[in-house]
């Protein structure tokens, strides 16, 4: 079965890219794979991952476990079982540094507090010294960030981290990263199924279904001209008011990944689908700079049964150089 | 004025206090003094955070659990006082709907006999009228009568939520609480599980407490929503006048930070207080009450 099809991005240093998808579309085992964290059976067929000029899928375990927590940070969604519920917040934070950093346990502790602390967390020591049991979901997501911080990473990954979070503590968090990612100059690949959360703190967008990226544009361009009939249905959901009492919805459900059907996933619930996409699956189509859709509607032959012709969007916003780039990453 | 369907005095809740000694006789009041009453046919929306009391509310309405004090009257009649018996009677008019589609349906149960559960408990029909009625309850979810056979696992997470919807309408209910409904559930597969209870509420003529923490949702489907905070009904109006005009610092923090699916409207937002205080609810403007 193939989780993750033919996924290619790029994230530039100080860049916030949200994957977008529902669950089983991909996007965790796509975070995952980032860290070489795919956990077997499951493996990586065929891809490469660039990582400040480095192929991630052809170093070495112990080269690898230099990146993770220390180059690339990962943040999961549950806070509560990411935390070891037996050891002290404060030590867990200190650990990064000593395993990653060689810090001495008295050095790591002292810094761990400030991590905390930098995290908006008041009364840091105190907190230090508590056990995850202790804390809120909000505070222990606030500690997995300070974790996730310790060693200035470069790239963080966050698979849903307001998910489980009340909304005024998801607001909060989401404020914490947007500092963070400012203070520490951090590129951010922020996985989530929730657009409102897109909106806040993206750059740009990847839309994953089915495993597969069908779209990807800059941020204002997803929310005022989507390509893909998907991500236009997701944005209806999500925007749209009842009307008769009737919400617009996606008919139908997402495909069981073991028995996709021929030609585009999306294509049985799709409301604008054409004969083609029964039987081909679209290839990539460049709508303008950075933005991209894999939709049969924008393919150049097909016929004037397609809807009108994509906006064209501006240039995207300047981003730093050494692109971090995610080729062609197969499972 | 119509007679409302269902009518809650002062409930209270108090559980033990986590941590408190065995026996100290700590309480925490997870509900605290709430009243409100629903119409019939109208969808009326709880909504708070994790902790807020929302779903004890829900629980205690139904008498899944005993409230501590406070009253509960459905059709008039006081659901907290009735006999064994009669509180039988009245489950079958009033049903629950849970969060989870995973834990609600009994794995090693087909769903077909999950959904004929409630008849057969009630003694309905003999089997083939029950075998009927769960055929056609199956229809009515929009689920193939020819999945009965299979067990909760073979369904997707919106079937499930579709499986406990049957369950839930096997015994004709007038009144559903449903509580959480669609919050497991895909963005893509809420919208439709959302509209099955729309056009259920309008064919079966149902009433619904609608317990739910995602405002967005509450906007789209109730009539009127009440805000609980730390146990507290704290706000509570028509849904428009809730939502244009809120009042109590809580409504407006919460309503503030819903994340806007607009990348040009980003962290405007207001922090909750620190405290929501304790005054009653006043009538601010017409059916629209504040605790401020």
């Amino acid at each position: 079965m193939r989780a993750v099809d033919d996924v290619s991005f790029t994230i530039r240093p100080g860049e916030t890219v949200s994957l977008v998808g529902e669950s089983g579309c991909g996007k965790s085992v796509t975070a995952l794979s980032v860290m070489r964290l795919v956990q077997p059976p499951g493996r990586i067929m065929a891809g490469r991952i660039t990582f400040d000029g480095r192929n991630l899928l052809g170093v070495s375990e112990r080269a690898m476990r230099a990146v993770r927590g220390a180059r690339i940070a990962l943040i999961f969604q549950e806070p509560t079982s990411a935390l070891n519920p037996v050891f002290r917040v404060g030590d867990q934070v200190a650990e990064t540094l000593v395993v990653h950093r060689q810090a001495s346990g008295r050095q790591a502790h002292a810094r761990a507090i400030e991590l905390l602390e930098a995290v908006r967390i008041r009364e840091p020591a105190t907190v230090a010294r508590a056990y995850p049991h202790q804390l809120s979901g909000g505070m222990r997501q606030r500690v997995l960030i300070a974790m996730a911080l310790a060693c200035r990473p470069s790239l963080v990954i966050a698979d849903e981290p307001t998910t489980a979070l009340d909304v005024t503590i998801q607001a909060e968090i989401l404020d914490l990263l947007r500092e963070m990612k400012a203070e520490y100059q951090l590129a951010l690949l922020l996985i989530t199924h929730d657009l409102g959360v897109v909106a806040e703190i993206a750059d740009r967008v990847l839309v994953m279904y089915a495993g597969r990226i069908v779209e990807a544009a800059a941020v204002r361009t997803i929310f005022a001209a989507a390509a893909h009939p998907y991500t236009r249905a997701l944005l209806a959901s999500v925007r749209g008011r009842a009307e008769g009492r009737h919400l617009p919805a996606i008919e139908g459900v997402v495909p069981d990944m073991s028995a996709l059907p021929p030609g585009c996933a999306f294509a049985p619930r799709c409301p604008s689908r054409i004969p083609p996409c029964h039987v081909e699956a679209p290839g990539e189509i460049a709508l303008a700079a950075g933005n991209s859709v894999r939709c049969h509607l924008y393919s150049p032959d097909a016929s004037a049964a397609g809807p009108a012709p994509h906006p064209s969007v501006g240039p995207e916003s300047r981003f730093g150089a050494e692109p971090v780039d995610f080729g062609r990453g197969d499972r | 004025m119509t007679t409302a369907l269902l009518d809650v005095r002062h409930l209270v809740k108090e559980f033990p206090a986590r941590g408190a000694r065995w026996r100290s006789g700590a309480r925490v009041r997870a509900v605290d003094d709430v009243s409100f009453s629903i119409e019939e046919g109208e969808t009326f929306g709880l909504v708070g955070e994790s902790g807020s009391g929302k779903t004890t509310t829900g629980r205690c309405i139904l008498r899944l659990i005993t409230p501590t004090s406070g009253e509960v009257r459905f059709r008039g009649e006081d659901v907290l006082a009735a006999s064994r018996t009669r509180m039988r009677e009245l489950r079958r008019e009033m049903q629950i709907v849970f969060q989870d589609p995973h834990s609600s349906l009994n794995p090693r149960m087909r769903v077909g006999a999950i959904v004929e559960e409630p008849l057969v408990i009630h003694a309905v029909g003999d089997r083939a009228a029950r075998r009927a009625r769960v055929e056609e309850l199956f229809r009515v979810v929009g689920l193939d009568a020819g999945a009965m056979r299979r067990y909760p696992r073979e369904f997707s997470g919106g079937q499930r939520q579709r499986i406990g919807l049957a369950r839930a309408l096997a015994l004709k209910p007038s009144f559903v609480v449903a509580d959480e409904p669609v919050s497991a559930l895909d963005v893509s597969v809420q919208a439709q599980v959302l509209n099955l209870l729309m056009d259920l509420q309008q064919h079966l003529r149902l009433t619904y407490l609608f317990i739910a923490h995602d405002l967005r949702l509450v906007e789209k489907i109730c009539d009127r929503v009440a805000v609980m905070y730390r146990g507290r009904l704290v706000e509570l109006g028509d849904t428009a006048s809730i939502f244009a005009a809120a009042t109590h610092p809580y409504t407006k923090a919460l309503l503030s930070a819903i994340p806007v699916p607009d990348p040009d409207r980003r962290g405007s937002r207001i922090a909750p207080g620190a405290d929501a205080g304790t005054a009653p609810l006043r009538e601010v403007s017409r059916g629209h009450w504040a605790a401020v």
